[in-house]
């Protein structure tokens, strides 16, 4: 990560930017990563707890690695952590992270939810259910597309379209292991085969 | 005697029909919270670049826990509340079988070895991530996780054809939504308030009240 800086938090500190995950956790609809703008303003630009580049390979870092996206939280806690101490903050730090952008929506997801199960029947709940299906689905392979898309800046990037595309093709249409292509994407990536001439 | 085991064999036949269902590919129930938690965990080290395509595979094509139109009407509400929606997804199957435990653990199976995968990575990059390999690596991990996620949304179209809306909205709101987001890029807010309204509207008009 790139150059470290040193950080004074006071108890105070701590408990703000509990606040500031929690505020916006409720605001998070439509995946975590929409937050981006909000938490760079107050993390990097307001409070100076990061610096860009922290911020910059808290995202990557987290979309390179196994699990949910919103890991990418528990990052930046941990090196707002390390800026402010070591490695004991940064734990303590990713940890109160973590729980400040997960509490409040899990809470009013598991409110929800539980209401959905008791009152499934209704033509409300189904109509929901059923209503909103074409987009949420839709919206999952845009996301795909824009992914694909955010990496390639350029028409020279088309072997990394291809890869995609092939990828696709291969998920969509047989029972080949992911994590075999995802080691293939790796290797082809690292040999400096996908970037085109 | 023959009453007897008439009635016998009729309850045979019963537990053999019970037996059949059970072992039915169709529907298949996790036994235990540690079953949740391992579930989730290991979909988790496996989600490279977003768990969703991991599990639908688990969840739906291996465990059998739901049918792909029970994983798409859940889905539909884990994308529309607040919160990442892949974990709002685990809590609901976790909570569905095990209440406020089964959301605790399968929130925890997401999230315990991802946390130490990553921490160790973001070590690890602090030393190496400046390296070519190390950047045309993610950038190749990259693309093949962006062609998982929209295979994943091909997989979930079929669960379109018994939907009450009818092929053509439901083709209808599906285009729009996708041209909307990837190639305009509006607002997912807004995507899900209006083109989700519409169609929230249009069924609620198609389905009928239960009688």
């Amino acid at each position: 990560m790139s150059e470290p800086m040193t950080l004074l938090m006071l108890w105070t500190d701590w408990f703000n930017l509990f606040k500031h995950f929690a505020s916006i956790s409720i605001a998070s609809v439509g995946g975590s990563l929409v937050l981006l703008p909000e938490i760079h303003h107050f993390l990097v630009a307001q409070q100076a707890w990061l610096t860009d580049g922290q911020f910059s390979a808290s995202v990557v870092i987290a979309q390179a690695s196994p699990g949910p996206n919103v890991m990418f939280v528990a990052l930046m806690g941990w090196n707002i952590g390390l800026n402010a101490g070591g490695y004991g903050w940064a734990g303590f730090s990713a940890v109160l992270c973590m729980i400040a952008i997960l509490l409040p929506s899990s809470i009013l997801l598991f409110m929800t939810a539980r209401w959905v199960q008791n009152n499934s029947q209704r033509r409300s709940v189904r109509a929901f259910k059923v209503g909103l299906s074409p987009v949420v689905i839709s919206m999952m392979i845009a996301a795909g597309w824009l992914l694909a898309t955010a990496n390639t800046e350029s028409v020279r990037d088309w072997p990394l379209w291809i890869l995609a595309a092939v990828a696709t093709l291969i998920v969509w249409r047989t029972k080949v292991h992911m994590l075999l292509l995802l080691a293939i994407g790796a290797v082809l990536g690292a040999s400096g085969l996908l970037t085109a001439l | 005697m023959t009453r007897i085991q008439s009635l016998d064999s009729s309850l045979s036949f019963e537990k053999r029909w019970v037996a059949t269902d059970m072992t039915s590919p169709i529907k298949a129930k996790p036994r235990s919270l540690g079953e949740i938690f391992t579930t989730f965990s290991m979909l988790a080290i496996q989600g490279f670049g977003g768990v969703f395509a991991f599990i639908e595979r688990e969840l739906v094509e291996k465990k059998k826990w739901m049918t792909r139109e029970e994983f798409v009407e859940e889905w539909s509400i884990a994308r529309t509340m607040p919160g990442p929606s892949a974990l709002n997804l685990c809590i609901m199957v976790g909570a569905s079988h095990f209440g406020w435990r089964g959301a605790l653990v399968s929130l925890a199976g997401m999230l315990f070895l991802p946390t130490l995968i990553i921490l160790t990575l973001a070590v690890a990059y602090a030393h190496f991530g400046n390296q070519s390999q190390v950047v045309g690596a993610l950038r190749g991990m990259g693309a093949v996780a962006a062609g998982m996620i929209v295979a994943t949304g091909f997989k979930l179209l079929s669960a379109l054809k018994v939907n009450p809306l009818g092929f053509k909205v439901c083709a209808a709101l599906a285009v729009l939504s996708f041209f909307g987001i990837a190639l305009l890029h509006w607002r997912l807010v807004y995507v899900l308030v209006v083109l989700g309204g519409i169609g929230y509207v249009l069924a609620f008009l198609k389905l009928k009240d239960p009688t």
